[in-house]
């Protein structure tokens, strides 16, 4: 668990907002990111109709989830996988552990996966001993500053590379004061290159498993996935049980969406397709549930289960590009975390669902159209109901629901109010109004629309 | 065609010329215009906030002021998608349902139903839109960047009628300008850098006032606007439409 822990989101954000100017870089360099996907976007005319592909193709799989993975499983055991199921993410830690036991290992790398990031798969490992060696340039990244990732596709993206330039120059012996990107990375990868070669075990995530084959399919743009994978003896890939398409063709269809919706990229560098181990190697899958049949059984929310992990929602949330990824305090931020993440723990995650100004922008750029804020809007539903809400802004909507559902209270408090704004602006004006902060009420006419109306149109 | 005037609580309090310039226009353009004298509020505040279980007495109060006009028109988008979407009463479900679908925001009203093609008004300034989400994104008043799709805009389109008036181009077109009902002091540090930062937009393409179709938004720009001593002003579309 991180640092976070009991944290809100709006006094999280608040903080990230006292220095402005690095507000500004955040917002601007994933805002950037956002163009970049909608020029790719144009450049396909059927892109609409590609995103309702998709959504369907994932709205079956989810009408079939069970099906589908009993094929999966059938099909990678036949293609010399072995399939471990974990129901939550104790279990999917305690498979990896004893995985890497029998191996007899210490130290091992990982490609991106945002599983067990969810998992925590990390610290739990090195509690036991192992240390992880996270291969993706940005997950090294915040792997040596020691904090999480704050965006599922550009982990690093709130770091400046004057602060990696340092992080390296400390942990990895590079130059004081060298932040050129180029010798940054050359530096990464001559590291990296030495855990790959001695690494024997290697973890992956999967972006897409396809039942008929029993194939997995990891897309990344480093190739680390693939470095890890086939130096190896034994490769464990862990995935999401929601993970799963149904055929090879409908790839057609995902890996046209994934990088230009994350990036702007027409496509990942490397899609690599892992069927079988070769001889000698091992392949373990790890079928992780952790929630998701849980979500699966909500009808307001299954769909968010349609996700495939490429950020585009975090990139144009103009709260997200605000507050910063580590706001939302969970493994996955902006507004699919939003909406994730009150499935894991309701209670913790109560503040999430509302760090949104429900703008629907994410819903717009996400590739298999998950209705996200739609979404966000029936979860704070959802954890009002469940009492999760502070008791002072449960009294305020008591009370400003019965002004508002009383016409002569309301035409009463109305006029009062503005009596009161206009005589003592003290009473409104002040430290303890949010609003006032930064804002300047409005003045407060003599007489309401309704007030005129009567004097000038009633018969 | 009997139109019934819905004025937003907060409107109707704090924007009443809004209102005005609404109803205006409307019977200029020929309407026969009634604000049924006892409306509030369409529920929103409470249902964003997770209240919606709350918001009854607010529904059957809308749908007594509502039920017996051929259309409903408010100069909101926000309030008008928030009707259209959750106007529900035990009862008179009937009513409710003929409230949801004949309720309109000003500009789709004026585009769609009236189909207006010109208008007697004149504005010679340089304006920036702001396009309110929920009016956009929600109820199509414009085309949404994110889609590739063709582009349209009925608040463009009526303000292209006014004389003089100049439209400035943003930078970005559609971002959202931090409102966001009580997220604008629940999560005021966000609310208030969306706000500035869209504001920001207007100024630095040259806009002398921003409109748009919800007063929520521009009440929120105009408290930023203020505090800073800017000259930009605010000014709701039915003010513009209906400035001769």
């Amino acid at each position: 668990m991180n640092e976070h822990q009991h944290k809100e989101h709006s006094l999280l954000a608040a903080d990230f907002n006292r220095n402005e100017p690095r507000v500004n870089w955040h917002d601007e360099t994933l805002w950037w990111v956002r163009q970049k996907r909608d020029r790719m976007a144009w450049t396909l005319p059927e892109w609409e109709a590609l995103r309702e592909a998709a959504s369907c193709i994932k709205h079956n799989v989810l009408g079939n989830l069970h099906d589908y993975l009993v094929e999966f499983e059938r099909n990678a055991q036949q293609n010399g996988a072995v399939v471990h199921w974990a129901a939550n993410a104790e279990e999917h830690n305690r498979i990896v552990l004893q995985l890497l036991r029998e191996q007899g290992v210490k130290r091992m790398v990982k490609s991106k996966s945002m599983l067990t990031e969810e998992c925590h798969l990390n610290p739990f490992l090195a509690e036991n001993g192992i240390e992880v060696i996270d291969t993706d340039l940005g997950e090294r990244i915040v792997q040596l500053a020691k904090e999480p990732p704050s965006h599922i596709v550009l982990p690093c993206i709130h770091k400046k590379k004057e602060e990696i330039g340092e992080l390296f120059h400390e942990h990895l012996g590079t130059p004081a004061g060298n932040a050129d990107p180029q010798f940054l990375t050359a530096a990464a990868r001559q590291h990296l290159r030495k855990e790959f070669i001695q690494s024997r075990v290697a973890i992956t995530g999967v972006n897409f498993a396809v039942a008929e084959t029993g194939e997995m399919v990891v897309c990344t743009n480093e190739g680390n996935a693939d470095m890890g994978a086939h130096l190896a003896d034994v490769h464990i890939a862990c995935m999401g049980i929601e993970k799963i398409i149904p055929k090879r063709h409908h790839l057609g269809v995902f890996l046209r969406l994934l990088a230009r919706s994350a990036t702007g990229q027409p496509i990942t560098t490397y899609s690599s397709h892992f069927r079988k181990p070769k001889a000698g190697q091992q392949l373990h899958i790890v079928l992780v549930d952790n929630g998701r049949s849980r979500q699966l059984d909500r009808d307001d929310f299954r769909n968010s289960l349609k996700c495939i992990r490429c950020g585009a929602c975090m990139n144009t949330c103009p709260v997200y590009r605000r507050s910063g990824g580590h706001s939302y305090h969970n493994a996955i931020a902006g507004p699919i975390g939003a909406i994730l993440a009150p499935n894991l723990d309701m209670k913790e995650y109560a503040d999430l669902p509302f760090a949104s100004t429900l703008c629907g922008s994410c819903s717009n750029v996400c590739p298999v159209k998950i209705d996200i804020h739609q979404q966000l809007y029936k979860w704070r539903q959802v954890i009002v109901q469940e009492g999760h809400s502070k008791p002072a802004k449960a009294a305020s909507m008591h009370a400003m629901n019965m002004v508002l559902s009383r016409p002569g209270l309301y035409k009463a408090a109305g006029g009062a109010g503005r009596w009161v704004m206009r005589a003592m602006p003290a009473v409104v004006n002040n430290k303890l109004n949010p609003w006032y902060k930064q804002r300047e009420m409005p003045e407060a006419p003599k007489q309401s629309f309704a007030d005129w109306y009567k004097k000038n149109r009633s018969k | 065609m009997k139109v019934g005037l819905f004025i937003p609580c907060y409107i109707d309090q704090f924007y009443p010329n809004v209102g005005i310039a609404t109803l205006s226009l409307l019977e200029k353009l020929g309407c026969e215009v009634v604000y049924p004298q006892g409306q509030t509020c369409c529920g929103q505040p409470m249902a964003n906030s997770g209240f919606e279980h709350l918001t009854h007495g607010c529904n059957e109060l809308f749908v007594k002021n509502f039920q017996d006009y051929d259309y409903i028109v408010a100069p909101s988008g926000s309030c008008v998608l928030h009707i259209k979407d959750h106007l529900h009463v035990d009862g008179k479900e009937d009513a409710a349902t003929h409230i949801r679908q004949r309720i309109y925001e000003l500009s789709e009203f004026l585009t769609d139903v009236l189909k207006v093609n010109n208008l007697r008004a004149k504005f010679p300034h340089k304006v920036g839109i702001h396009q309110s989400c929920h009016g956009q994104r929600g109820l199509h008043l414009s085309q949404m960047t994110e889609l590739v799709a063709a582009p349209f805009s009925k608040p463009e389109q009526l303000l292209h009628m006014v004389e003089g008036l100049e439209l400035v181009e943003l930078k970005r077109k559609d971002e959202c300008c931090g409102f966001g009902g009580t997220f604008c002091v629940f999560e005021e540090a966000v609310s208030v850098k969306m706000g500035k930062d869209r504001i920001d937009d207007h100024v630095n393409n040259g806009a002398e006032y921003i409109t748009g179709n919800d007063v929520s938004c521009l009440m929120h720009l105009e408290g930023i606007l203020r505090r800073q001593n800017s000259n930009v002003k605010v000014l709701h579309i039915a003010e513009i439409l209906n400035h001769e």
